[in-house]
């Protein structure tokens, strides 16, 4: 039997993200969470392994310091067989240093695994160092930015994009993956795993009951100003009796603005 | 924390070291202190004279054949024993697909904060290092300081420029460190079919979105870029849902300055406005009304691309006669 553990992050979804106009500050508070996109294209690459090699179970772990259980139950229909989630106040003002510590710690409670996978980066803060330096913490061979995952027996195989190259990567298991969005579309659960995914387990721990040192989690980062980016458009729409016109006054515009040469 | 000094410069990539030694230069000037570039690789040991006229005061060059090529577990071993030996208080890696998991390791393996991807960086008052970059999907810019030494920072390919090369005396320390057995093994390396240029050079960007049916339909874009000496690209559907390209502008893809940018048949989610962001001028051309592309353009024209486009390469032609 193999094991995967994918982290979930519980993520602002920065579409429905709202701006206060007076202050410039973002209503996250307000803002609807959902799985962070990277990190469920992770999960359903776990579920696909597992269609794919037979004999796997899928574990989710999640750090927040709010409810995510509506969203783990969304990973647990999708095809998981177990979330842990590790739901403590004082997780408030994590940073990828801590959430990594804390992760690697939950993962080390579970016990044995044969890959963890991770979303590149979360959709809301999208650092993109969690993954690494949970690799780092678990001492395990990582592979970043992954659009195609293989295993066979106990070695994975995965293509990722660089800057200028495509590359592929082997490595013994067990292995830390992080995947982007190119590498599958997730999987919508039907109303028939949904119902099923009632029955599956979330086993919900503390930082206490994972006995970490307090000082251990401390932020190394603190984030002192988040603010919306004033952006002054001109807004102008440029309409007319037909298309020729608009591109003339369109065309006229833009050499106006000296911003066009041959 | 107090012995932490130097501001130190990294990249696999040297176009980006060069880059980096720009800002990473004010910022050793800001504090007073010295700049020194980590130069690792197999055979390099001649650029490292090279580094110091861009703006080093000092290289480390750990130079092996093992390091020929960029490997996690060694580039991340050979740094973490120079941060270990010589306590920088800066360290400033480029963010590539492989620096960016490379910082991020160091910082872990040297218990320490990171802040990745930053678009500007500054020094307050007491002399620690701010760093600011986009988030919330590009909602949004943060502000971020470290309770912690050394301070990482990773940075973006084309957000600094590189200094004029000068005239300039530095030191070369050269360095013997172990380095760690590799823990995973490269394949097989394929070129990525990227553009002969680099959209982020370019003043003009014309760029489609979904509302473009053919990826052959991209010519009528060449066909306007042709006359205003401008480059095309897309957003991220085109080459991530319909695969028709590998490389998209946005957020996770290029992040572009022109002083032009027309958006045609593109709707505006957040992640492809914040990558165009600092474009001059924006135009967006799109046959939905509603599109959000139009609260943040300059210009905005309701329409079929298919049919404003070629309109507007003979109004343009015509003014250029």
């Amino acid at each position: 039997m193999k094991r995967i553990i994918v982290c979930l992050k519980q993520a602002v979804d920065v579409t429905q993200l709202k701006v206060d106009p007076a202050t410039s500050q973002l209503l996250t508070a307000s803002a609807p969470k959902k799985i962070s996109d990277f990190d469920k294209n992770a999960l359903e690459e776990a579920i696909r392994i597992k269609e794919k090699n037979g004999e796997t179970e899928i574990f989710t772990v999640t750090v927040c310091s709010e409810d995510a259980k509506p969203v783990l139950r969304e990973a647990l229909a999708m095809g998981a067989d177990k979330a842990y989630f590790v739901n403590d106040h004082t997780l408030q003002n994590v940073d990828t240093w801590a959430t990594a510590y804390v992760l690697a710690e939950a993962i080390k409670k579970i016990g044995s695994f044969d890959l963890v996978l991770c979303g590149e980066a979360s959709l809301d803060s999208f650092s993109g160092l969690v993954g690494s330096r949970l690799a780092e913490l678990l001492d395990l061979p990582q592979i970043n930015s992954v659009r195609k995952i293989s295993v066979e027996a106990d070695v994975v195989t995965a293509e990722r994009t660089l800057e200028d190259a495509y590359e592929t990567v082997k490595s013994k298991m067990p292995a830390l993956i992080t995947v982007t969005r190119e590498i599958n579309q997730p999987r919508i659960p039907s109303l028939m795993m949904i119902m099923k995914a009632s029955k599956k387990e979330i086993v919900t721990w503390t930082v206490a009951d994972l006995n970490i040192q307090k000082e251990k989690i401390d932020a190394k980062n603190e984030v002192i100003e988040v603010l919306a980016p004033k952006t002054e458009r001109k807004k102008i729409m440029i309409t007319g009796e037909n298309t020729k016109e608009i591109a003339e006054k369109l065309a006229k515009a833009l050499f106006q603005e000296g911003i066009i040469r041959r | 924390m107090g012995e932490n000094k130097d501001v130190w410069v990294f990249s696999e990539k040297y176009d980006l070291t060069l880059e980096i030694i720009g800002k990473g230069r004010e910022i050793a000037n800001t504090l007073h202190t010295e700049l020194a570039a980590v130069l690792v690789g197999s055979g390099v040991e001649k650029k490292a004279d090279e580094l110091i006229k861009y703006g080093a005061d000092r290289v480390y060059l750990v130079d092996h054949p093992a390091l020929e090529h960029f490997q996690s577990e060694a580039y991340l071993s050979v740094l973490h024993s120079l941060a270990i030996k010589y306590k920088p208080d800066i360290l400033l890696i480029g963010s590539t697909k492989n620096g960016k998991p490379l910082a991020a390791r160091l910082a872990t393996r040297l218990e320490t904060g990171c802040i990745p991807d930053c678009t500007e960086l500054s020094v307050d008052e007491k002399g620690r290092l701010i760093g600011e970059r986009i988030t919330y999907g590009g909602n949004a810019v943060a502000k971020i300081i470290f309770r912690s030494k050394p301070q990482i920072a990773t940075i973006p390919a084309r957000v600094f420029k590189k200094l004029k090369l000068q005239d300039r005396n530095g030191e070369v320390i050269k360095l013997d460190v172990k380095i760690e057995e590799p823990k995973t093994e490269v394949v097989e390396t394929k070129p990525l079919e990227t553009s002969s240029i680099n959209i982020e050079e370019a003043n003009v960007i014309i760029s489609c979105g979904r509302g473009l049916e053919k990826k052959e339909d991209k010519a009528l874009l060449e066909q306007l870029a042709n006359i205003v000496n401008g480059q095309v690209g897309n957003s991220r559907p085109l080459a991530e849902d319909r695969k028709w390209f590998t490389e998209w502008v946005g957020l996770s893809g290029h992040k572009v300055k022109p002083k032009l940018y027309i958006a045609c048949g593109i709707s505006g989610v957040i992640q492809h406005v914040a990558g165009i962001r600092d474009a001059k001028i924006i135009v967006a051309i799109n046959s939905d009304p509603e599109a959000p592309i139009f609260e943040v353009a300059d210009y905005g024209v309701v329409g079929d691309l298919y049919e404003i486009l070629p309109a507007l390469t003979e109004a343009l032609k015509k003014r250029f006669q």
